[in-house]
C-alpha cells in the first residue's frame, strides 16, 4: 500500500479544473475517508491513547493543504520519473528487469549524462573554495586572476559570506559587460542585473511581483504550449491565470503572431492578460526565433502593454548554421527608443545550460529592463528575504559570463572543450532527429537549439481507450510501458502542454553518442512494438498529421 | 531628500496615468484592485535609495518619447509582496552600502569604516575576528569536490579526500554540476539522519523524513506554503514570537496567512510562557484558524536557550490545540550560558511517549550558515519532518521539484557538518582546535557584549544564552521619540540612523523584529565587540 503510494505519490484526488489542461491524472481508489483510515491505523499509539472510537485528525491533511499547492504540476520530476528512481534501486537490489540500466532522458542534466565540466569553471571555484590554492603551480594564472577578482568582492574574502541581495557587485558588472558584447553594443546597466538561485528563481521572483487583482482582474500570464512546466507550476502556485498560446508544430515549432492575438484576445475576457513569457530556443520544442519573429513579438508587447519574459537559458545552444540566437533585449534596442525606452522585459539566463550544464550550483541571472524603479526597490526587498543565491553559484556564473580571452593561459583549453561540447550536441540533436522521423508513426522537427526533442507520436485508438479506462493520459501511458519494457525514462508531452488529440514525449539529447543510438533503437522497437500490440492496420502517420493540421479550439 | 521628492512626485504621476490609460482599455476594475498608496516609514526610506540607481532612466523617458504607462507599477504590483517587511536587510542597511561607497569615494565622515552588526555573517566579520577563521577542513573538502584533480594532489588529507569521494559517488556522472534529487542527495540525508540519531541520544530518524534545502529560509517558507488555506475567518494563523526573526513576519505577509503574535517575556530572559500562548491563541481564534506554532530555539534575535521543562509545555499545548509545531534551531550548536543546554523539540517529543511522539506534527530546521561553521553563502540546510500525512509529504516532494534541487555544494557542507573529522582521522586535531576557538570566541563575546552594554546608562540587556545577537531595550528620551514621529520614522529606526551616520555603526531596530509597544530595541550580532571599545 505504501509502496503503491510512492509509485504515484501526488495526484491523488485532485479535483479536475477544466483550465488546467494537459496533465495526466492518477486516479485513487476509495473514497478519502477511507484511504485516510487504513493511513491511521498505522499509528496504534495514537489509537489506543485516543478516545474510543475517534481518531486524531493530523493538522496538515490533503483537505487542509494549500490549495495551490496542490495545483502545482511539474511533470520533468514527476511520476514517471520517480518510478525510473524506484526501478534503478531495484536494479541495484538484483530485481530482474528487461534491460540492465536506466537511461534518463527526462531531465537537461548534462553532467549526469557523463557531460564533463569545463576545466577552467572548476578551476576557478576550486580556488574561491579553498585560496590556499592560489600558490599551488598546478593552477593557471588566469583562473587564480578571476578568483581573486571574485573573493575581493565578498564579505570576509571567502565563499562563505552572504553576498548582497542582488549579488556579487563584480559579478554582476561582468554579466553587464558580457551582455553588451553579446549584443555588439547594446549598453547593459549592472545595476539592472540580478544574480537568482537558477533562472527558475528569477522567473518565479518577476512573476510574483506581477500577479494581482481578483476575478476579471486577476492577472493573466501567456505561456507557449508545449511550455517547460515551471511557468504553469508557478502561474498555480500563485493563483494566476493562465493563458495558452500554441506553436505551430507543422511550422517548426514557431510562434504565430496571429495566435497571440487569438489568446490575448480570448484571455482578455476573463481576466487582465499582463505577461508574456517565451522560451527562446524552446523548451521543449527546440526551435530558435527569427528576428523578424521577436520582432513582431515585442511590437504586439508594446501594442498590448504586456510584460515580456524572455527565458534564453538555452542562447548558446543553436545548433544548426542556418539559425541564430537573436536577445529580445538586442532586438528591442534595435527598434528604437520608442520600444527600448518602455517595453518592460526581464530576460533570464543560467549556468545549468550552454555548453557548462552545471545545474548543481543553481546559478543564474536575469536583466530587467524599464522597470518602475519603485518596484525594483519592492523586488530587492523580495529578494532580500532568502538573503542571497548560493555565492558558489554566482561564482559559476561570473566564470561563463567572463571566460578566458585569446592572450590568456587557459583560453586553448577552454575552447577546445567549449566547441567539442557544442559540436557534440549538434551532432546528437541531428542524429535523434534522424532515427526518430525514421520510425513509422514518429514525427519530429528538427532539433534547432536547446537540449530537447519533442517528437509527435501516434498512439492507436485501442491503446487510448486503455489508457482512459485507467485514467492516465494516452503518453503517460505509452512512456510508462516504455520505461517498464526498456528502461528508458522520457517525459510525457501531456505534462507540457499538447493541441488536443495529439501526443508527444520530451526526451534529451544529452546522452553520449553511442547511448543514444542505443535508445533510441530500443524506443523504435518499443513503437513497433507498441502498435503492433494495440493496432490490428498498420499505423499511419498520415492520419495523425491530419489530425495534427487542426485548429485549436 | 530631493530625490525622494521627485520620486513621490513621478509615482503619482504614473498612477495618474496609468489609470487614465487603463479606462480607454476596458476593464474599470482595476481601480477598485489598486491598494491604497501608504508606504510605511521603512519602505519610503528605502525606494530612496533605489531610486538613485534609477534615476537616469526615469529622466531619460520624461525627456525622450512619450512617457507611457508601466504594465508593472506600485499601484499593479502584487500587494502582497508590498506587505513584506525585512528588516535584517532594509533602509538602514542599503543606507550602510552607501556610507561605505561614499567613503571608498573619499567623502570624509566622522567614521574611518562602516560596521555591519546587522547580519549573522561570521565570515563578513572575520576582518574584525582573527579567531573566527573558516573551517578548513570543509573548504579542503569542497575544493576536492569542485575540482577533482585535486584528489591526486598529496598537500589534501586523506579525511578530506575519503569525504570527497563519497560525496562525488553519489553525485550524478561524478558531479557537483548535476542535478541531485529534489529532496537532497540520499547519501546525505543518510548523514544527516545518523547526525541526529546521534545527537538526540538514540530518538531513530528516517532519511525519508529529512529534506535538504536552500539555508533554512527556503525550508521554512515551503513549510509555511504548505499550512496556508481557507478564507475570512478560516484563514491560516501562524503563532509566531515577539521579537521574531522577520523571515517569518515576510513569509507570512507574502502568503496572506494571519500572523498571530505570542510575546516573549523580557524581565524573565526572553523565556517564553505558556499563559501567554493561550492568550495569543484564543484571541486569534475570533479572526481566524491558528494552525501553526513556530518556535526559535535558541532565539533570534533574543539569545535566550529553551528549558526542556518549556519545551515539554510547548508540545503539550500544541498536542492539546492541534498545532502544527515548526521548531527553528539553527543555532543549536550556539549555546554559551553556564547551566544551559540545547533541547531539540524532536528529542524532547519522543521521550513524552507515544502519545506525543506518534502524533504532534512537527517540522525542524537547521542550516550551514550558523554555529561555529557559519558558512553562509552556500545556502546549506535541511528540514526533517515528523508525522506527516504520507500524501502531503507527496506534495511537498512535488512543491520542491519544481525548483529542481537545492544547491549540491551546499548540500555537500550540510553533509560534512553532519559528518565531521572523527577522532584518529588526520584533520580531526587541527578541525577540533577552529572550533573549539571559534565557539569559546564566540561564547566570550556573547557574555562581553552582556556585560559592556549593562554599564551603559539607558540600555539594559538579558544574558545573551545562545544564537549570535543580543537584543538590548534602550530608552529613548521623549525629545528623541517626538522628533521620530515628526519625521514619521520609529523612534529605534531614528536612534539606529542617529548610530549609523555619527559612529559607521549597523544595527537593526527593535521595530524590525517586533516588541512590546512603548519599549525600543536594537539587535546587534555579538561577532563584533571591537564596536563596544
Amino acid at each position: 500500500m505504501h509502496r503503491m503510494r510512492l509509485l504515484i505519490p501526488w495526484y491523488p484526488r485532485v479535483p479536475l479544473r477544466t483550465e488546467s489542461l494537459y496533465f495526466a491524472r492518477w486516479s485513487s481508489t476509495g473514497p478519502p475517508e477511507q484511504r485516510g483510515l487504513m493511513r491511521f491505523s498505522t499509528a496504534e499509539a495514537a489509537a489506543k491513547t485516543g478516545p474510543p472510537g475517534r481518531l486524531r485528525e493530523k493538522t496538515l491533511t490533503m483537505a487542509t493543504l494549500n490549495p495551490q499547492v496542490k495545483a502545482v504540476e511539474y511533470a520533468v520530476r514527476g511520476p514517471i520519473v520517480i518510478k525510473a528512481g524506484d526501478i534503478e534501486r531495484g536494479l541495484q537490489q538484483g530485481v530482474k528487469q528487461p534491460f540492465t540500466e536506466v537511461i534518463k532522458a527526462n531531465i537537461g542534466d548534462s553532467h549526469a549524462m557523463g557531460q564533463q565540466p569545463i576545466t577552467f569553471v572548476r578551476q576557478v571555484v576550486a580556488l574561491c573554495c579553498f585560496p590556499e590554492l592560489m600558490d599551488s603551480p598546478a593552477f593557471p594564472e588566469d583562473a587564480k586572476q578571476r578568483a581573486r577578482r571574485i573573493l575581493q568582492d565578498c564579505g570576509g574574502q571567502s565563499l562563505g559570506a552572504y553576498s548582497a541581495s542582488q549579488g556579487v557587485d563584480c559579478v554582476r558588472q561582468d554579466i553587464a559587460e558580457y551582455i553588451t558584447q553579446r549584443d555588439r553594443g547594446v549598453p547593459s546597466d549592472w545595476n539592472d542585473v540580478y544574480l537568482t538561485t537558477g533562472a527558475s528563481d528569477g522567473i518565479m521572483s518577476i512573476l510574483k511581483l506581477l500577479v494581482s487583482g481578483e476575478g476579471r482582474s486577476r492577472t493573466g500570464v501567456m505561456i507557449p504550449i508545449p511550455q517547460y512546466p515551471l511557468y504553469s507550476a508557478a502561474i498555480s502556485e500563485l493563483e494566476a491565470v493562465h493563458i495558452n498560446y500554441y506553436l505551430d508544430e507543422a511550422n517548426c515549432w514557431a510562434l504565430d503572431i496571429e495566435e497571440l492575438h487569438r489568446a490575448y484576445l480570448t484571455a482578455k475576457q476573463h481576466c487582465k492578460p499582463r505577461v508574456l513569457c517565451i522560451i527562446n530556443p524552446g523548451n521543449p520544442t527546440g526551435q530558435v526565433q527569427s528576428k523578424k519573429c521577436i520582432e513582431d513579438v515585442l511590437h504586439f508587447a508594446y501594442e498590448e502593454n504586456l510584460f515580456v519574459m524572455a527565458d534564453e537559458v538555452y542562447q548558446d545552444n543553436v545548433y544548426s548554421s542556418d539559425f541564430q540566437f537573436h536577445s529580445f533585449k538586442k532586438v528591442l534596442y534595435e527598434m528604437g527608443p520608442k520600444y527600448f525606452n518602455n517595453v518592460e522585459l526581464a530576460s533570464f539566463h543560467s549556468t545549468s545550460k550552454g555548453y557548462t550544464g552545471e545545474c548543481g550550483f543553481r546559478g543564474g541571472y536575469m536583466e530587467v529592463l524599464n522597470m518602475d524603479p519603485q518596484v525594483k526597490a519592492q523586488l530587492i526587498k523580495l529578494l532580500s528575504v532568502r538573503l542571497c543565491p548560493p555565492v558558489s553559484g554566482q561564482a559559476a556564473m561570473d566564470v561563463i559570463v567572463n571566460p578566458p580571452k585569446e592572450h590568456e593561459p587557459s583560453y586553448a583549453q577552454f575552447t577546445k572543450e567549449k566547441s567539442s561540447i557544442l559540436d557534440a550536441l549538434a551532432h546528437k540533436a541531428r542524429l535523434t532527429e534522424q532515427i526518430l522521423n525514421s520510425v513509422p508513426g514518429i514525427k519530429c522537427n528538427p532539433v534547432q537549439g536547446a537540449m530537447y526533442a519533442f517528437p509527435q507520436i501516434f498512439i492507436p485508438p485501442q491503446a487510448i481507450q486503455e489508457a482512459q479506462a485507467l485514467s492516465l493520459a494516452p503518453d503517460m501511458l505509452y512512456c510508462l510501458k516504455l520505461l517498464e519494457e526498456t528502461g528508458i525514462c522520457v517525459v510525457p508531452g501531456s505534462g507540457f502542454g499538447q493541441k488536443e488529440g495529439t501526443y508527444h514525449f520530451r526526451m534529451t539529447i544529452l546522452p553520449t553518442p553511442e547511448k543514444l543510438k542505443v535508445l533510441l533503437q530500443k524506443l523504435k522497437e518499443f513503437h513497433l512494438r507498441f502498435l503492433e500490440k494495440y493496432s490490428q492496420q498498420e499505423a499511419q502517420m498520415t492520419s495523425s498529421s491530419q489530425q495534427m493540421s487542426k485548429q485549436p479550439d | 531628500m530631493a530625490a525622494a521628492r521627485m520620486q513621490l512626485l513621478s509615482t503619482r504621476n504614473v498612477g495618474i496615468l496609468s489609470r487614465g490609460w487603463l479606462t480607454g482599455d476596458g476593464p474599470r476594475v482595476r481601480s477598485l484592485t489598486s491598494p491604497p498608496l501608504c508606504p510605511s516609514p521603512g519602505r519610503a526610506l528605502s525606494s530612496v535609495s533605489a531610486t538613485r540607481c534609477g534615476l537616469p532612466k526615469e529622466r531619460m523617458s520624461e525627456n525622450g518619447v512619450s512617457p507611457r504607462a508601466k504594465v508593472l507599477t506600485v499601484d499593479t504590483m502584487n500587494p502582497t509582496v508590498k506587505k513584506v517587511e525585512y528588516a535584517v536587510r532594509g533602509p538602514i542597511v542599503q543606507r550602510a552600502v552607501e556610507l561605505e561607497k561614499e567613503l571608498s569615494e573619499g567623502i570624509k565622515k566622522p567614521f574611518a569604516e562602516v560596521i555591519k552588526a546587522n547580519i549573522g555573517d561570521a565570515h563578513a566579520m572575520v576582518s574584525f575576528f582573527p579567531l573566527y577563521s573558516h573551517t578548513s577542513f570543509y573548504f579542503k573538502v569542497l575544493a576536492l569536490c569542485s575540482y577533482p584533480e585535486l584528489l591526486n594532489d598529496s598537500r589534501f588529507p586523506e579525511d578530506a579526500k575519503s569525504r570527497a569521494r563519497r560525496i562525488l559517488q553519489s553525485c550524478g556522472g561524478n558531479s557537483l554540476g548535476s542535478y541531485s534529487a529534489s529532496q537532497g542527495i540520499e547519501s546525505v540525508r543518510q548523514d544527516v539522519a545518523r547526525y541526529i540519531e546521534q545527537r538526540d541520544g538514540g530518538v531513530p530518524c528516517d532519511p525519508d523524513n529529512i529534506y535538504l534545502t536552500t539555508g533554512a529560509s527556503d525550508g521554512i517558507v515551503t513549510m509555511l506554503k504548505l499550512l496556508v488555506c481557507g478564507k475570512g475567518a478560516t484563514r491560516t494563523g501562524v503563532m509566531i514570537s515577539i521579537p521574531q526573526y522577520p523571515l517569518y513576519s515576510a513569509a507570512l505577509a507574502e502568503l496572506g496567512a494571519v500572523q498571530v503574535n505570542y510575546y516573549l517575556n523580557e524581565e524573565k530572559c526572553w523565556s517564553m510562557d505558556i499563559s501567554e500562548l493561550r492568550r495569543a491563541l484564543d484571541e486569534a481564534r475570533r479572526h481566524c484558524n491558528p494552525r501553526a506554532l513556530c518556535i526559535i530555539n535558541p532565539g533570534n534575535p533574543t539569545g535566550q536557550v529553551q528549558s526542556r521543562q518549556c519545551i515539554e509545555d510547548v508540545i503539550r499545548f500544541a498536542a492539546k490545540e492541534r498545532l502544527f509545531l515548526m521548531a527553528d534551531e539553527v543555532y543549536q550548536d550556539n549555546v554559551y550560558a553556564e547551566g544551559c543546554q540545547f533541547h531539540s523539540f524532536k528529542k524532547v517529543l519522543f521521550e513524552m511517549g507515544p502519545e506525543y511522539s506518534n502524533t504532534v506534527e512537527l517540522a525542524s530546521f537547521h542550516s550551514t550558515s550558523k554555529c561555529y561553521m557559519g558558512e553562509c553563502g552556500f545556502r546549506g540546510g535541511y528540514m526533517e519532518i515528523i508525522n506527516m500525512d504520507e500524501e502531503v509529504k507527496s506534495q511537498l516532494t512535488k512543491l520542491v521539484s519544481v525548483r529542481l534541487c537545492p544547491p549540491v555544494p551546499g548540500q555537500a557542507l550540510m553533509d560534512l557538518v553532519v559528518n565531521p573529522p572523527r577522532p584518529g582521522e588526520p584533520s580531526y586535531d587541527n578541525f577540533m582546535r577552529e572550533r573549539t576557538a571559534t565557539l569559546s570566541a564566540l561564547a566570550e563575546k556573547a557574555k562581553l557584549t552582556e556585560q559592556v552594554l549593562n554599564t551603559v546608562q539607558g540600555i539594559s540587556c538579558n544574558p545573551v544564552q545562545g544564537a549570535m545577537y543580543s537584543f538590548p531595550c534602550i530608552t529613548i528620551p521623549e525629545k528623541a521619540i517626538k522628533e521620530a514621529t515628526d519625521k514619521g520614522q520609529q523612534p529605534d529606526m531614528f536612534y539606529c540612523m542617529k548610530m549609523l551616520e555619527e559612529t559607521g555603526i549597523c544595527l537593526v531596530p527593535g521595530s524590525g523584529f517586533g516588541q512590546k509597544d512603548g519599549t525600543y530595541h536594537f539587535r546587534y550580532t555579538t561577532h563584533d565587540y571591537n564596536i563596544l571599545g
